[in-house]
C-alpha cells in the first residue's frame, strides 16, 4: 500500500467523507486481514480434520473418492440443498428478464470451425469427469461446468435452442437434476428412515444416478444462466 | 516469512495459500466497500467468495503428502458453482436496474 498520509482531500471536487471514508475503511480492513491472518496462523498444523472419519467409512460409501464420497453421501443433504439453490438463482434470473437474442455479430471461421471441433470433445470430456468422480477427482459439478461451457460456445457461434426444445424439455432437464436427488431421499428416507441413507450395497448405484441427472441439469442451469433469462419469449 | 527462521517449522505452504486467501479477501471487500459501480462491487463480492474458497482449499491441506481432508474440498466444489450462479443472478438484476432507472449504481452512492 502506497504512503499517502500528506495527501489532503480534495472537498471542492469530492463530497468530503469520500477521501476520508477510503482510508477509513482500508484502516479497517488491514485490522480485519491482521486478525483473520493470526487466527490463520494460531490454527494448529498437521490434523487432518475429517480425513480419518472419512477414511474409515469409505468402504460402505459406494464410490472409492473421499470428495466424492463426502459430496454425494456423507453430506449429501448439503449437495441436495445447493442443486435446489441452483434452480432457485435460474428462476431468479427467469422472472426478471426475457433471453437476449444471439449475439449480433456474425462468428468469424476460427471460431466456427473450433466449436465443431470442441463440442464433442468438451460432452466426452463431461462423460469422463462424470464417470471418473467415483474413484478420482471429478464428478457431476465438474462435469457439469464443462457441459455448460460447451453450451456458451455453442451460443457464442450463433447457435440457438430449437424452439421446439425450448418449452418443457429444456426445462425438465434442467429441474431433472434436483427432481431424482429428492426422490432417491425421499424414498431413502421411507425406506430407511434417515435421509440419504444409502445401503451399502446399492451405494454405488444410486450415485451415480444422481451425479448423471445432476451433471446434466448443472449444465443446463449454468448454460441457461448464461442467455440471463427466461428463453422462449422476447425473441 | 523465510527470514522468519525460528517459526518456519510451524508455517506450512497451506498457511501461506490460506494467508494469501485473507489478503485476497481484504482488498476484494474494500473494493466492495468504496466502489459505486455495481459491476465492480460485483466482481468484487465474487473475489470475496472466490477467497473463502482459497482459505478453505488451503487450510484442508495437511502435511508431508498425505491426502487433504476432502470435506472442505467438497463444500468448495458446490460453493463455486453457487457462486457463478448468483453472480449470474445478480448481474441479472443489475441490468434489471439499469433498464428501469438508467442507472449502474445504488441511490446512497450517488454522490460518490
Amino acid at each position: 500500500m502506497p504512503e499517502k498520509s500528506n495527501n489532503q482531500p480534495t472537498p471542492e471536487v469530492q463530497p468530503p467523507s469520500e477521501s476520508g471514508l477510503r482510508w477509513l475503511s482500508a484502516a479497517l480492513l488491514l485490522v480485519l486481514f491482521a486478525g483473520l491472518a493470526s487466527a490463520i496462523m494460531s490454527l494448529p498444523v498437521g490434523t487432518s480434520g475429517l480425513s480419518g472419519e472419512v477414511e474409515a467409512e469409505l468402504a460402505n460409501s459406494g464410490v472409492s473418492h473421499a470428495v466424492t464420497a463426502v459430496l454425494l453421501n456423507f453430506r449429501g443433504y448439503d449437495t441436495l440443498l445447493e442443486m435446489a439453490v441452483l434452480l432457485v438463482a435460474l428462476i431468479g434470473v427467469w422472472s426478471l428478464a426475457p433471453a437476449t437474442a444471439a449475439p449480433l455479430t456474425a462468428p468469424g471461421s476460427v471460431l466456427e470451425r473450433l466449436v465443431e471441433l470442441y463440442v464433442p470433445i468438451m460432452l466426452l470430456t463431461a462423460g469422463y469427469l462424470l464417470w471418473n468422480g467415483a474413484h478420482a477427482p471429478g464428478g457431476a459439478f465438474q462435469g457439469g461446468a464443462v457441459l455448460a461451457a460447451a453450451a456458451v460456445l455453442m451460443f457464442l457461434s450463433g447457435r440457438s435452442l430449437p424452439a421446439s426444445l425450448e418449452a418443457w424439455p429444456f426445462r425438465s432437464t434442467i429441474a431433472l437434476g434436483l427432481i431424482v436427488f429428492s426422490a432417491v431421499a425421499a424414498l431413502l428416507a421411507w425406506r430407511r428412515g434417515a435421509l440419504l441413507d444409502y445401503p451399502p450395497a446399492a451405494a454405488g448405484a444410486l450415485i451415480l444416478l444422481i451425479e448423471t441427472t445432476a451433471t446434466v441439469s448443472i449444465g443446463s442451469i449454468l448454460a441457461a444462466l448464461f442467455l440471463g433469462g427466461r428463453p422462449g419469449d422476447g425473441r | 516469512m523465510a527470514a522468519d527462521d525460528t517459526r518456519v517449522s510451524a508455517v506450512t505452504p497451506w498457511h501461506f495459500y490460506a494467508l494469501l486467501g485473507v489478503g485476497l479477501f481484504s482488498l476484494a471487500l474494500y473494493t466492495f466497500i468504496v466502489q459505486a459501480h455495481l459491476l465492480r462491487k460485483i466482481l468484487a463480492f465474487n473475489i470475496m467468495g472466490s477467497s473463502v474458497f482459497l482459505v478453505l482449499a488451503g487450510l484442508a491441506g495437511s502435511p508431508a503428502g498425505e491426502a487433504p481432508d476432502p470435506v472442505p474440498h467438497a463444500m468448495v466444489i458446490t460453493g463455486i458453482v453457487v457462486a457463478v450462479s448468483a453472480t449470474a443472478l445478480a448481474l441479472v438484476l443489475m441490468l434489471r436496474l439499469r433498464d428501469t432507472s438508467g442507472r449502474l449504481t445504488l441511490p446512497e452512492d450517488m454522490g460518490g
